[in-house]
């Protein structure tokens, strides 16, 4: 009896057929002992199409590669082919869950080159909206985050009242998801009757909201044993990968653009706190955002008190033409710096548009972070990190 | 109160003379920039050549054999721990897809045909340009360099901000420019097997070449409107008005 396997078939067919394409781009080789692991590209905690091919060594991540680009749209290209009020429905879609706090650095960019100041008016519709976009992407995100560590109840709670925030967003300017509602020199509506009381009842529900999570999860024990500790940024590692928001600031780095950057908006008249927590763990990015969705609810109630009678609208020439220059504009989105570096040539529409997007840069970290934790935990970590698909891959 | 006007009153004179003649200008850096700049100037030296704020920003044209010493430089003693972004751009006027029959396609911005360059200027077609900030001490700037249009070579930051290394590969792979020092500049957004740089003028957005965009529903006249809008966006305002 032979001890050594019959050789194998041969096949008449290229091997390359065989090779996965994406693995080819990623450089994976199948070694023995280890196991590659696909995550995604569709999976439940990344918020679209994020593929990550994970080396395991039993339980262990030995090495994590994130592959991109599953929903790339070209907007950088497409920016070059529209004009200024078109671009805004594009870059709508670049971080879907906040999508207002998008369109407010790039009409800043163009509102500069053109030299053209919104009304007071405007500049605190701008930025109740975009403190709104945060609490709607924040709360989504308290809930969610118990999702991923298996407690199902919080999710529901987090949809329940992202969705008082999504009303308001529509009753104010039409859209729930895009609003689409930045013109250059202004905005489009002023705020609907009764609005202003509607948004005070609703932050009231956003202070109860946040107190139940903070019920549910950060006294939860086993929520605490599932992320303290696990996928700690160190400060300055962070820093130099990009990484900025609060995922920056739940390492301890005391940083925020709405204080610390070039004035926007209506920022330098709020008086507001920025947290931070010296951990850099899962817990304290989701720590951290808990105190940011109350700080933001606090800033709303404060504008609607400040908020100033007038003109919601400068006057600007029917069609857009902008001044030859450039303009870089950094906000501070709830996902981290977002930016617009926009070259124009004194047409309709820009020469060049480089959009910073704040995930793209809090993901590059994933390599390096996702080294050596084991297999439950880099669910954690990623629905920690907190990253929006179009907001990689634009 | 009367005490702390009453000094700054000399001060907020004199520099309300000037304003008052001429319109502030919008570039003017503040101190804090003013004194990064002026940092920036004596440790780089004659490396810089060129420089010209936007907006509040520095914005400086360095010696592209500088590129990764300028890195050092803002990392290690000007507290730039914080890496921006990193991306090229094609100063190449776009060329009017469609060919000659494209005078149709009016929904299109019509980009002017003569090469310009951007703040601090350029040599060539070819730049790529990025950005660092402090986190402690809120500052920030912008470095360009020229990239040699036959050469495509720049010095790679990764070894300076691990952060470099996915905006190097995003501006290899839409640009071409081959960034010397990286680990592995493969492909990041595209798929392994795309060929060509998208984001260079002379390529194409194919969607457009392949249909046309029916640009001529939106050139109608709006109802009173008395003759076409002038390039100059000054007169187009007033008629608005």
């Amino acid at each position: 009896m032979s001890t050594t396997n019959p050789p194998l078939p041969e096949f008449d067919i290229d091997p390359r057929a065989f090779r996965h394409l994406a693995d080819a781009q990623v450089g994976v080789e199948l070694v023995t002992g280890d196991m590659i692991l696909n995550l995604g590209p569709q999976h439940p905690a990344t918020h679209g199409t994020l593929r990550l091919v994970v080396r395991l060594d039993g339980e262990r991540v030995i090495s994590a590669d994130p592959v991109i680009g599953y929903m790339h749209r070209g907007y950088e290209k497409l920016s070059e082919f529209r004009t200024y009020p078109q671009i805004t429905t594009l870059i709508n879609r670049i971080d879907w869950l906040s999508s207002f706090a998008n369109e407010v650095p790039f009409i800043d960019a163009a509102e500069q080159l053109m030299d053209v100041q919104a009304p007071p008016r405007a500049q605190y519709i701008r930025t109740i909206l975009t403190e709104l976009s945060r609490i709607a992407t924040f709360v989504l995100f308290l809930g969610e985050m118990g999702l991923q560590v298996g407690a199902l109840t919080p999710a529901f709670y987090g949809f329940r009242d992202r969705e008082h925030i999504l009303n308001l967003i529509e009753s104010a300017t039409g859209g729930r998801f895009h609003p689409n509602f930045n013109r250059i020199g202004g905005v489009k509506d002023d705020l609907p009757w009764g609005w202003i009381n509607e948004t005070r009842t609703a932050m009231k529900t956003i202070f109860d909201a946040c107190d139940t999570f903070e019920d549910l999860l950060v006294g939860n024990e086993i929520f605490q044993a599932r992320t303290r500790s696990i996928g700690i940024i160190p400060p300055e590692l962070g820093v130099a990968y990009g990484v900025s928001g609060s995922n920056l600031r739940a390492s301890g780095v005391d940083w925020d653009l709405r204080r610390d950057g070039k004035p926007y908006l209506v920022y330098p008249e709020l008086d507001f706190k920025v947290w931070t927590h010296p951990d850099g763990d899962s817990f304290a990015r989701y720590w951290v955002r808990l105190q940011e969705t109350r700080e933001s609810a606090r800033m709303v109630l404060q504008m609607l008190e400040q908020m100033p009678a007038g003109p919601i609208m400068a006057k600007v020439p029917r069609i857009i033409k902008v001044p030859a220059g450039e303009a870089w504009v950094e906000t501070e989105n709830p996902l981290g710096q977002m930016g617009y570096y926009v070259f124009s040539k004194g047409a309709t529409g820009p020469f060049r548009v480089k959009i910073r997007s704040a995930s793209f840069s809090n993901v590059s970290i994933l390599p390096w972070l996702l080294r050596g934790v084991f297999v439950p935990d880099v669910i954690t970590i990623l629905a920690s990190l907190y990253f929006i698909l179009g907001d990689i891959d634009r | 109160m009367s005490d702390v006007s009453g000094t700054e009153t000399p001060e907020a004179a004199v520099e309300a003379e000037p304003t008052e003649a001429v319109a502030p200008d919008p570039h003017a850096l503040d101190a804090n920039h003013a004194d990064l700049q002026a940092r920036l100037e004596s440790a780089l030296g004659d490396a810089i050549l060129e420089q010209s704020p936007v907006f509040g920003m520095p914005v400086l044209r360095v010696r592209r054999n500088a590129w990764r010493d300028v890195a050092e430089l803002c990392k290690h003693s000007l507290d730039c721990d914080y890496l921006s972004f990193i991306a090229g751009i094609d100063w190449m006027p776009a060329p009017k897809e469609g060919g000659a029959d494209a005078a149709s396609d009016t929904s299109s911005p019509v980009q002017p045909t003569e090469t310009t360059y951007g703040a601090a200027g350029s040599e060539g077609r070819f730049q790529v340009f990025a950005r660092v900030q402090s986190t402690s001490r809120h500052w920030g700037v912008t470095f360009k360099a020229d990239v040699d249009e036959d050469a495509l070579l720049v010095q790679s930051w990764v070894p300076v901000y691990p952060g470099a290394d996915w905006h190097e590969r995003e501006c290899w792979e839409m640009y071409g420019f081959v960034f010397d020092g990286h680990p592995a500049l493969r492909h990041l957004y595209l798929p392994s097997e795309f060929e060509g740089h998208p984001l260079r003028k002379d390529y194409p957005l194919l969607a457009r070449v392949v249909k046309p965009w029916p640009g001529l529903v939106d050139v109608e006249p709006m109802p009173g409107e008395a003759e076409e809008p002038t390039s100059d966006a000054a007169a187009t305002a007033e008629e608005a008005s």
